[in-house]
């Protein structure tokens, strides 16, 4: 099943062969796909059937770059990680790779074609203070030296400001909870550690399959910034996909949800995968999910908000609209109303961030 | 069909409306704008360029005026593409030199099908002559010249070298001046079709030059990469060109690559195979631009 309003795109990501029975839409895919940064996504599926010869040749030179561009961040977030795991093997504290990493550390089917901002890492909170010398020892710098963003970071959220690598230019991300201090939910990130799996290089571990799914379902669905919620989605659709496979996981996923109060965003994933990317699910895990399915009035609310802001593009109608709703309500859900008030205020005189041409 | 073809009031229609399709060597930009700066700037630098397909553009582009208050007294243009600004906007009166800008940066950003290195290409006879310098090294300015002269424009600003082939893809597009060079290139070549002058941007004063017509016309055929000239301008110096070695010559050409680190080991082995179907030299000028010319017409016609 497919929702027209998001077009081509939408399509395509239900069935990759259905961009050969369309060729007048090439335009519009790559265009879409490249908003949504899903170029490589696109390009991986169709290389895996064996058909990125079919395409024609404009189009196709795309799906090239995009390879290429995705072959270099997954080499670089390789290197990468070798690097952190070097920095912070002295510490002897766990490092729990989050989102992109992971997925392609562990060779997870989510990587595949994924392209890549920054590297994600989850610390314990108690070894921070080490965990940020380390890593300047090692040539990270901090990103935002304004002294509202390094406070607003440090005494409110749930990771560092980001941080920069001086000659790599590599962003990263050190996190210390799955959500931040002062949001209205609070699951207990001391337990995530105890059921990571450990991987056999750099040093590093994963989140435990439940973990990672969750966590991924927070970021989509909890999160203020909506840019990339379509990519967001195609990610969480392709772990459920492949750890669906085992038998026991929906049972395991939704308990953990239940234990990490994340039932709610894990609700709204697997009824905006299901819808948009035909995600199975099967129906005791659906029924279950069910369950907590937020009152009548907020669900009608929330559809009326996701379906635009999931959207490929901010050119279709509703969808900066949406995203602009769904960015206060991504606050509104992170801290008091009281510091809501006062950081927004101070976000709305803050210009934009773009270099010049 | 070429854009010369349209009408004044087609082009703005076309601009006005899904977008004025033009065909730039292996790509097809469709471009929306309600600036006249724009649509006088196409209508002169892209006066013999194809007009792209109706089915499929590389790039979706538009160069307007952002949705804010500043409208009324000091009006901006924003450059938008996939739906987003990637820039900050600039005064109305740099609406084209930003939509050359922003060409610019959408090439180098999405078409990793090619290195693409910061240099200027000429060429003769199929043979490709690769001017990898920084600003201010006078690229343009000895570009101008040379187009000037009869050596066929590839690209001022961007050479295309293709992945897997090494050829030199043919992108021209208006030569870019900026500041002294302006009055240099209007003196050596006083008919030169000179776009307007566009004074107080981030790189000073900035006009652009018409691309020679038979230079678009012949976007279609590659070249081979056969020399490396790195040029150096230096106030009153005689001309002259002085061998350089493969290895420097390398480095010029990577430092000056949008997206070495993109191609990893491929793109180091394709600048490598580059530099060895080159001739590679240094080249010292002042401003006497007809010796340049000489100097590069005797290399070409020593083959």
């Amino acid at each position: 099943m497919s929702v027209p309003s998001y077009g081509i795109l939408g399509r395509t990501l239900c069935d990759i062969d259905r961009v050969f029975t369309e060729p007048a839409d090439w335009d519009e895919l790559i265009r879409r796909a490249r908003e949504a940064d899903l170029l490589g996504t696109l390009a991986y599926r169709l290389a895996e059937r064996g058909r990125i010869d079919d395409v024609p040749a404009a189009p196709r030179a795309h799906l090239v770059s995009a390879r290429t561009l995705c072959d270099a961040q997954q080499a670089a977030v390789h290197r990468e990680v070798a690097e952190i795991g070097r920095a912070l093997a002295p510490l002897q504290t766990p490092i729990v790779l989050l989102k992109g990493a992971a997925y392609l550390l562990a060779v997870l089917p989510a990587a595949n074609g994924r392209l890549f901002s920054d590297v994600d890492i989850l610390v314990k909170k108690d070894a921070l203070p080490a965990v940020e010398s380390a890593l300047m020892l090692a040539g990270y710098a901090t990103t935002h030296h304004d002294p509202y963003d390094q406070r607003y970071y440090r005494r409110w959220m749930h990771e560092l400001p980001p941080m920069q690598h001086v000659k790599r230019m590599t962003l990263l991300d050190v996190h210390h909870a799955l959500v931040p201090e002062t949001a209205r939910l609070r699951p207990d990130s001391r337990t995530l550690f105890r059921h990571a799996i450990a991987l056999e290089r750099d040093g590093v571990s994963i989140l435990a399959p439940s973990d990672m799914v969750l966590h991924s379902v927070t970021h989509a669905f909890n999160n203020e910034e909506m840019t990339h919620g379509l990519r967001d989605l195609v990610d969480i659709d392709a772990l459920l996909r492949h750890f669906g496979a085992d038998g026991g996981f929906w049972d395991r996923l939704i308990d953990r949800a239940g234990e990490l109060q994340l039932t709610r965003p894990l609700y709204y994933a697997a009824q905006w995968t299901t819808r948009l990317l035909g995600t199975p699910v099967p129906a005791d895990a659906q029924a279950r999910i069910q369950a907590s399915a937020p009152p009548a009035p907020t669900l009608v609310l929330m559809n009326a908000v996701l379906g635009p802001a999931l959207r490929p593009t901010v050119s279709m109608p509703g969808t900066r609209w949406a995203r602009r709703v769904l960015y206060v309500r991504g606050h509104w859900l992170k801290m008091p109303v009281g510091l809501l008030g006062v950081h927004l205020t101070i976000k709305a005189f803050r210009r934009k961030q773009r270099p010049t041409p | 069909m070429i854009i010369a073809d349209l009408s004044a009031d087609e082009l703005r229609r076309e601009l006005d409306g899904a977008g004025l399709r033009i065909r730039v060597g292996p790509i097809v930009v469709a471009v929306r704008s309600s600036f006249s700066a724009v649509a006088d700037g196409l209508a002169l630098h892209y006066a013999a360029h194809a007009i792209g397909p109706p089915d499929f553009a590389d790039f979706h582009v538009s160069v307007e005026p952002p949705l804010s208050p500043r409208r009324w007294f000091a009006p901006q243009a924003l450059f938008r593409f996939d739906g987003g600004p990637p820039f900050t906007p600039l005064p109305a009166a740099q609406a084209f030199p930003l939509f050359e800008w922003g060409l610019n940066w959408c090439i180098c950003a999405h078409c990793h099908q090619y290195v693409v290195v910061h240099a200027a290409v000429l060429a003769r006879k199929g043979r490709a002559m690769i001017l990898p310098a920084p600003p201010g090294s006078g690229k343009s300015t000895l570009c101008a010249a040379l187009a000037a002269r009869g050596w066929r424009l590839l690209s001022d600003e961007l050479t295309l070298i293709d992945i897997e082939t090494g050829v030199i893809v043919p992108i021209p597009r208006p030569i870019s001046l900026k500041n002294a060079s302006i009055a240099t290139i209007a003196r050596f070549w006083p008919e030169a079709p000179m776009g307007a002058i566009v004074p107080d941007t981030l790189k000073g004063s900035v006009a652009h030059l018409q691309p020679p017509a038979q230079s678009v016309r012949s976007s279609a055929d590659m070249a081979v990469p056969a020399w490396i000239v790195v040029p150096r301008y230096r106030p009153a110096a005689a001309a002259e060109l002085v061998p350089l070695g493969r290895s420097a010559a390398f480095m010029q050409l990577a430092d000056n690559a949008f997206n070495y680190s993109t191609h990893g080991r491929r793109g180091f082995e394709r600048l490598v195979d580059v530099v060895d179907r080159s001739q590679c030299f240094g080249f010292t000028y002042g401003g006497a631009l007809e010796d340049a010319v000489l100097t590069f017409d005797r290399l070409a016609d020593a083959v």
